[in-house]
């Protein structure tokens, strides 16, 4: 019975506490029953709010009876990744130079989860700063994914798809800079959404790659993807970069969901795709035949300037973190060296025991490339180059609806398999980065298991601010599959 | 082949970064950071002469707002989270030499 209950999905669970059918209370009490049986193995959280959370969905309740509206999102326990400020709680972006950071606001998503009456379980893991692909290089704990503890979640929001995947809440929100949602999702089987670039309000989510950064929904099913992006879509003014409405509007993402695109056109990049594994790249393809058989037309085409988004997003994406994580210096707000004898000292000291080796990794190389002398060979060709790949997607966007590739090379892999290489571990980004450099939507949505009953998630990339029909081509998908359904063993 | 870094230079970007390494990190970070180095000049393959630098890709700037006062966070939530404090202000160790 408790089981049927943490497997309903968001829609569902909320009409169903909406009209008073099932207890909020029930639901809170039965996620905080299974993260105290399942969190000890799977380590998904940083901090949960039990007691906030209950006295929360008391009141979901309590308005219910009373006979108030509740938001779209009444009684839905829901987790967000730590990157995202929040009033109640630490907000560490999992590392120590943050343990005891207590934001002194809320980010614009955090506000809107609470005026839909979601309820907030708790602040998820993830890699530090959300730097990595793993998980693994989280400074305050590790994470598994639950399909199989020996391997790792994806990262760099695994503390939010193994919570997901898990069934430790119902959803969840992670940030994207060059997969970090997508990755995770397709290695948890789960659904991952990131966003167009300005879609949703970055005010409040730690800055990592700032032109990069996008907030985006962790969900078991698309409907719910589509509920979520209903809840944090839209302008915000304390975000410049939130893409004003009147230019790009949003619109009810749920409205038409179930609507198939009619002459559906999916481009595949063949020659890009061969680098996958070969379980990969068939579950792939089934997953297009699934499409043709729709009647979808299946064209292939080139997009030449793939091949370097890797290199052009390394350096993009260290540069801007350089420069964002100067702002840790031991002095406003986070760790200070007890060891500093100067004023140099209180940032140098501080920054070396607040940090992590990938973080000070990121930072360097970052430094290096804006340096005097180094600035145009690496920092102005990685934009140029970024150029290049918009440029491919415009292009394959004239004519067809959508792109579909992997997600990853590979399925999760093993704890402890690529974190002495970081090179080797930044090649894994390989089919999630291009989505960011050039701004475009782009969802994971699950497409099969591997022999090892791992998940592989099929990627869909649209147009900018293409995302209802975007969640319209993956529901298509969907809903003519079971792959969303399947549960790892020890849910 | 030569590396692309060396550590001498490394230990000039640490400085740059406000980082202190150890020993260990310079010759580690040395080692990753070149090979990282080497694997992204792969963009040298591609002519970009007459292709524009495009570091945003949304078409928006200059966003302003109305220049009107608005509440503050405040000097105790502002710090709230120092490491240090006196009164009303951060502290930090001696800035100038005393003469």
């Amino acid at each position: 019975m408790q089981d049927d209950l943490l497997n309903m999905d968001c829609r569902e669970l909320r009409d169903g506490i909406a009209a008073g059918r099932i207890k909020s209370i029930t639901v809170a009490e039965a996620v905080f029953e299974r993260i105290e049986q399942y969190e000890p193995i799977v380590g998904a959280y940083i901090t949960t709010f039990k007691e906030h959370a209950l006295a929360k969905a008391e009141e979901i309740d309590a308005q219910i009876t009373a006979g108030k509206q509740v938001g779209q999102l009444a009684g839905v326990p829901i987790a967000v990744k730590d990157v995202l400020c929040t009033t109640f709680g630490a907000t560490t972006c999992a590392s120590k130079i943050l343990e005891n950071f207590h934001a002194p606001y809320n980010a614009t998503v955090i506000e809107k989860l609470l005026s839909a009456d979601a309820v907030i379980v708790g602040k998820t893991n993830m890699d530090e700063f959300a730097m990595g692909s793993s998980t693994e290089n989280s400074g305050l704990k590790q994470t598994v994914n639950p399909w199989d503890t020996s391997r790792v979640p994806g990262g760099s929001s695994g503390g939010s798809t193994a919570a997901v995947a898990g069934r430790l809440c119902f959803a969840a929100l992670g940030s994207d800079t060059g997969g970090s949602i997508r990755q995770p999702a397709s290695f948890c089987g789960v659904v991952g959404l990131k966003p167009t670039y300005g879609r949703v309000s970055r005010f409040g989510l730690v800055a990592y790659g700032s032109s990069l950064d996008q907030i985006g929904p962790i969900t078991r099913t698309v409907a719910d993807s589509a509920l979520m992006m209903n809840v944090i879509a839209g302008h915000d003014p304390a975000d410049s970069t939130s893409v004003d409405e009147k230019q790009a509007p949003v619109c009810d993402y749920l409205e038409k969901l179930d609507e198939p695109v009619k002459q559906l056109k999916i481009a595949v990049v063949p020659q890009f795709n061969a680098g996958a594994e070969s379980q990969v790249q068939t579950a792939i393809a089934d997953a297009i035949d699934v499409y043709k058989n729709l009647g979808a037309e299946i064209i292939e085409i080139e997009m030449p300037h793939l091949d370097y988004a890797i290199a052009a997003y390394y350096i993009v994406a260290t540069a801007e973190a350089s420069s964002n994580l100067a702002r840790y210096d031991g002095v406003h707000y986070g760790h200070r060296s007890e060891n500093a004898e100067d004023y140099i000292e209180v940032y140098s000291k501080s920054r070396a025991e607040g940090f992590g080796k990938e973080v000070k990794r990121r930072i360097m190389l970052g430094t290096y490339a804006l340096s005097s002398g180094y600035y145009d060979a690496y920092y102005l060709k990685a934009l140029k180059v970024r150029s290049l790949i918009r440029s491919d997607f415009t292009k394959a966007f004239e004519n067809c609806d959508c792109i579909m590739m992997p997600v990853s090379p590979t399925t999760a892999f093993k704890i402890g398999e690529k974190t002495d290489d970081p090179l080797k571990m930044y090649l894994s980004d390989v089919y999630t980065i291009a989505a960011n450099l050039a701004g475009v939507p782009a969802v994971s949505i699950p497409c099969g298991f591997d022999e090892n009953n791992l998940p592989i998630g099929l990627q869909i990339l649209a147009p900018a601010f293409g995302e209802d029909r975007l969640l319209r081509i993956a529901r298509m998908y969907e809903a003519r599959t079971d792959w969303h359904k399947k549960k790892p063993a020890i849910v | 082949m030569a590396k692309k870094i060396d550590q001498t230079q490394v230990r000039k970007v640490a400085l740059l970064s406000r980082l202190e390494l150890t020993e260990a990190e310079v010759a580690e970070f040395t080692g990753q950071l070149s090979a990282i180095l080497e694997y992204v000049e792969k963009m040298n393959e591609l002519d970009t002469d007459d292709v524009q630098p495009l570091a945003h890709c949304l078409p928006i700037s200059n966003c302003f707002r109305a220049d009107c006062v608005k509440e503050s966070l405040g000097t105790e939530k502002t710090l709230g989270n120092a490491p240090q404090r006196d009164g009303e202000f951060f502290k930090v160790p001696k800035i100038i030499d005393s003469v």
